[in-house]
């Protein structure tokens, strides 16, 4: 495995805990724009009880995806700076709407400007994964193609039905997750609200994904192709499905540590599996891990780096998740319900 | 083709050629408008996220020591701000990291793998100091009161890497090193020496201070304004006196720094000294000029206060040393003399007259010890309008090492017209980020406004309780 390979794998890792984590906060910001019933309110507190502490430690992790990029893959950085423009710069303005609205209307207690506040909160949650996972769809989807660092097709390539249903994917994906997490810290009937739509959301997941893989045969074909044919493609989905269904089953029979340790399981493997069956693409066909390296002293330093600040990191996060969600934050078995953790 | 026909379609090839020339140059002008106002907005709470953990910080420690309640109730009410400016630095930095790309994508393509060490290691503090924050915000009652000191004491170290790790990358850029030039490419990258380019030490100790500066004369001015009004508040007081201690020792501090700074520069970047100071002619005992107006095209700086053989002695600790002027070097690589100067003087101006108020707030406090009332109304007063001046300085500084590093985006290798993204129509993205901040501004003044307007420690009003994390 070369230094790029390595290095590519972080990146992978570091888009399946942004994804789990980050997406998982954006999740939020989507049950709150559909927070409905008797408990809409309990809904939107627990939300915003959830996410509080955590979703800046949480964001970094995108941060950190661009960083390894831009330092380990320069090229692919310009280059994809430049095809998705327009992907990316929605997706900044969701980032920026999203992370400024949760904070003001945390800290303006009135109620007319909560409610316009919370509103922003939303619908940004909502355009960032959409933004994001259309962007990533698109680096898969083929149509992305440069010369001479110039993108041969124009700056709205992107815009197609498949990115679009990756859009969608990624957006039921976060939900889904979010769900699952939210059912573990709710209790008694917001719990239930939590499950079903944990239930509904993973529907929506399904389809968005049968959706995205029927595209893929003809908009996406070397996706499509690695993820029909190549050797691991059978168990890999087969492990995604057993999630998938186990997922389901908890969420139905209330377990929900179980559930939720299933959907992060899913997601993980999705993810992976899409990096799997691009590698060793960045951006399908033109960018590889190799033409787009940096120099291979740069690569290694960066993976020192990562490395040393793994160690730093790691700690901190467990740290930071004990504090706020519990004794347990990341037990699969649901225990005897503690009284006061929330 | 008659002649006539082909003189008309050279016009019109000539004319589409002049088009799309000028489009390209607006798309460029944009690009910078776009970046310049992005760091414009995204330096102030970066500055204010690297300084105002210390303050919380102090406060609480000065409560945990004196059970002072005035500053638990201040290190509680400087939290809440803390958290409100953060988040927007954290999202504003976020457009950052993309803009380097989305804008620059030939910049990124050729600095990322030199330059990339401390943005990853930046990346690092960044995480520790989102962490800790959110531990120090949500954690009043969940953790031991020693944890959640500490986790302070971790988010103003982490903020001050942060800063730290960034202007090394500017340093770079300033003052590139740790590769060489083949035909254009960047080859035997060394990250190592690139990420500690000559003159990175002045610069990050500048930009540094320079956050604690901003900051704790904006706080400051704030807390001695609440002050004018209500002499005896006891949290006003406690507030001006950590604000404009930290601030205050910073503030006197950066003289000596930007000395530092200034004798690098004669050094590595001698034609962006040459802009800063109006410097035209090479010579010997060159005079420092202060204020004036810079005439390019007559190659002399009119209406300056000029100080014999000053230049020379700041420069180069010389009075007889010979400073390098303008036109000592090309045209094409001057600097926008004009801007950079005038940036310079103010920052040099504010920062001389900061100074000047801390150290009538160090003698007066000292005078306090010995029976006279602490602070004068006069005095106050100055502090409160001093209040933006720190930031106001701030932005020059920034203005001087960006507009001073012009027409280059990389020190002498790279242009910043050959680093702007192909993609056109950069002014509508620009509008839409300015409109954001110019609402995210107005925002947080507002939510900041309501934070200060019912402050406490006003006699006999108990210090309310303020619950961890801004519910009340």
């Amino acid at each position: 495995m070369s230094a790029a390979d390595l290095l590519g794998a972080v990146t992978l890792a570091a888009v399946v805990f942004y994804a789990l984590l980050g997406g998982a906060d954006f999740g939020g910001g989507i049950w709150d724009l559909f927070a409905s019933g008797p408990r809409a309110k309990e809904q939107r507190a627990l939300i915003e009880r959830a996410i509080g502490p955590i979703w800046e430690a949480n964001h970094v992790w995108l941060i950190l995806a661009v960083v390894v990029l831009f330092t380990g893959f320069p090229r692919a950085f310009a280059a994809v700076s430049i095809a998705l423009f327009v992907p990316l710069v929605a997706l900044l303005v969701g980032i920026v709407l999203r992370g400024a609205a949760f904070t003001f209307r945390l800290y303006d207690g009135r109620d007319p400007v909560q409610r316009a506040w919370g509103a922003v909160f939303s619908m940004s949650s909502v355009l960032a994964p959409l933004a994001l996972g259309t962007a990533v769809g698109a680096l898969a989807s083929g149509r992305l193609r440069f010369e001479s660092g110039v993108p041969a097709g124009g700056f709205m390539a992107w815009l197609a039905p498949f990115p679009i249903a990756i859009g969608l994917f990624a957006t039921a994906l976060f939900a889904y997750v979010a769900a699952t997490y939210l059912a573990v810290e709710a209790h008694g009937a917001l719990r239930d609200d939590f499950r079903r739509r944990g239930i509904i959301a993973g529907v929506a997941v399904f389809a968005a994904a049968a959706l995205a893989l029927a595209l893929a045969h003809g908009h996406a074909p070397l996706i499509f192709a690695a993820l029909t044919g190549r050797g691991w493609a059978l168990p890999f989905h087969a492990a995604t499905g057993v999630a998938a269904i186990v997922a389901f089953y908890a969420l139905s029979t209330r377990r929900v540590r179980l559930a939720r340790a299933a959907a992060v399981a899913q997601t993980a493997l999705i993810i992976a599996g899409w990096g799997a069956s691009q590698y060793p693409y960045l951006v399908v066909p033109d960018l590889t891990l190799a033409n787009a390296s940096a120099p291979a002293r740069t690569q290694e330093l960066l993976l020192w780096a990562l490395g040393a600040g793994a160690l730093l990191l790691f700690p901190c996060l467990y740290l930071l998740f004990r504090i706020f969600k519990g004794d347990r934050p990341f037990a699969i078995v649901d225990g005897a319900p503690r009284r006061g953790a929330r | 083709m008659t002649p006539r026909e082909r003189l008309a379609a050279i016009t019109f090839v000539a004319a589409l050629r002049e088009r799309r020339y000028s489009r390209a140059v607006s798309d460029l002008l944009w690009a910078r408008w776009m970046m310049g106002t992005s760091l414009a907005f995204h330096i102030v709470f970066a500055a204010i996220g690297v300084a105002m953990p210390l303050f919380m910080v102090l406060a609480e420690w000065r409560w945990r020591r004196s059970g002072s309640d005035v500053h638990l109730e201040l290190a509680k009410r400087w939290a809440k701000g803390t958290a409100i400016l953060f988040a927007v630095g954290a999202v504003s930095g976020t457009v950052i990291s993309f803009e380097l790309g989305l804008l620059w994508p030939r910049f990124m393509e050729f600095a990322g793998p030199i330059i990339g060490m401390p943005f990853s290691l930046e990346g690092f503090a960044f995480f520790t100091e989102a962490i800790f924050l959110g531990i120090y915000l949500y954690g009043w009652d969940r953790v031991s009161p020693r944890v959640h000191l500490a986790s302070g004491v971790v988010v103003a170290v982490s903020g001050a890497a942060s800063a730290f790790f960034v202007t090394l990358a500017n340093a770079w850029m300033n003052h590139p090193a740790g590769f060489a030039l083949v035909n254009g490419v960047a080859a035997d990258v060394d990250p190592i020496a690139a990420m500690f380019p000559p003159g990175w030490a002045h610069e990050v100790v500048h930009v540094v201070i320079s956050c604690y500066v901003a900051t704790g004369f904006a706080v400051a001015g704030i807390h001695a304004w609440a002050l004018r009004r209500e002499p005896g508040n006891a949290f006003h007081r406690a507030a001006l006196g950590v604000a404009l201690g930290v601030g205050g020792v910073a503030a006197l501090l950066q003289p000596l720094s930007g000395d530092f700074s200034a004798r690098q520069l004669a050094v590595t970047q001698p034609v962006k000294l040459a802009a800063l100071e109006g410097h035209f002619h090479t010579e010997r005992g060159a005079p420092l000029r202060i204020g004036g107006l810079p005439d390019v095209d007559a190659a002399e700086t009119r209406w300056a206060i000029e100080i014999p053989a000053g230049l020379s002695l700041l420069a180069f600790h010389d009075p007889g040393a010979e400073v390098k002027g303008l036109l000592e070097f090309p045209r094409d690589r001057w600097p926008l003399v004009v801007p950079v100067h005038l940036a310079f003087q103010l920052m040099v101006g504010l920062g001389t007259a900061l100074a000047a108020v801390s150290l009538a707030f160090f003698w007066l406090a000292w005078r306090g010890r010995t029976g006279t009332p602490l602070l004068g109304r006069r005095f106050l007063t100055v502090v409160a309008l001093a209040s933006p001046l720190g930031f106001v300085a701030l932005e020059a500084g920034w203005m001087v090492t960006e507009l001073g590093r012009q027409p280059y985006s990389v020190w002498g290798v790279q242009r910043t017209s050959e680093a702007v993204t192909p993609v056109p129509g950069l002014a509508l993205p620009f509008w839409i980020f300015t409109a954001i901040y110019v609402f995210l501004g107005v925002m947080v003044v507002v939510l900041l406004r309501r934070q200060i307007a019912h402050a406490p420690g006003g006699g006999d009003a108990p210090a309310s309780v303020v619950v961890s994390g801004g519910r009340t």
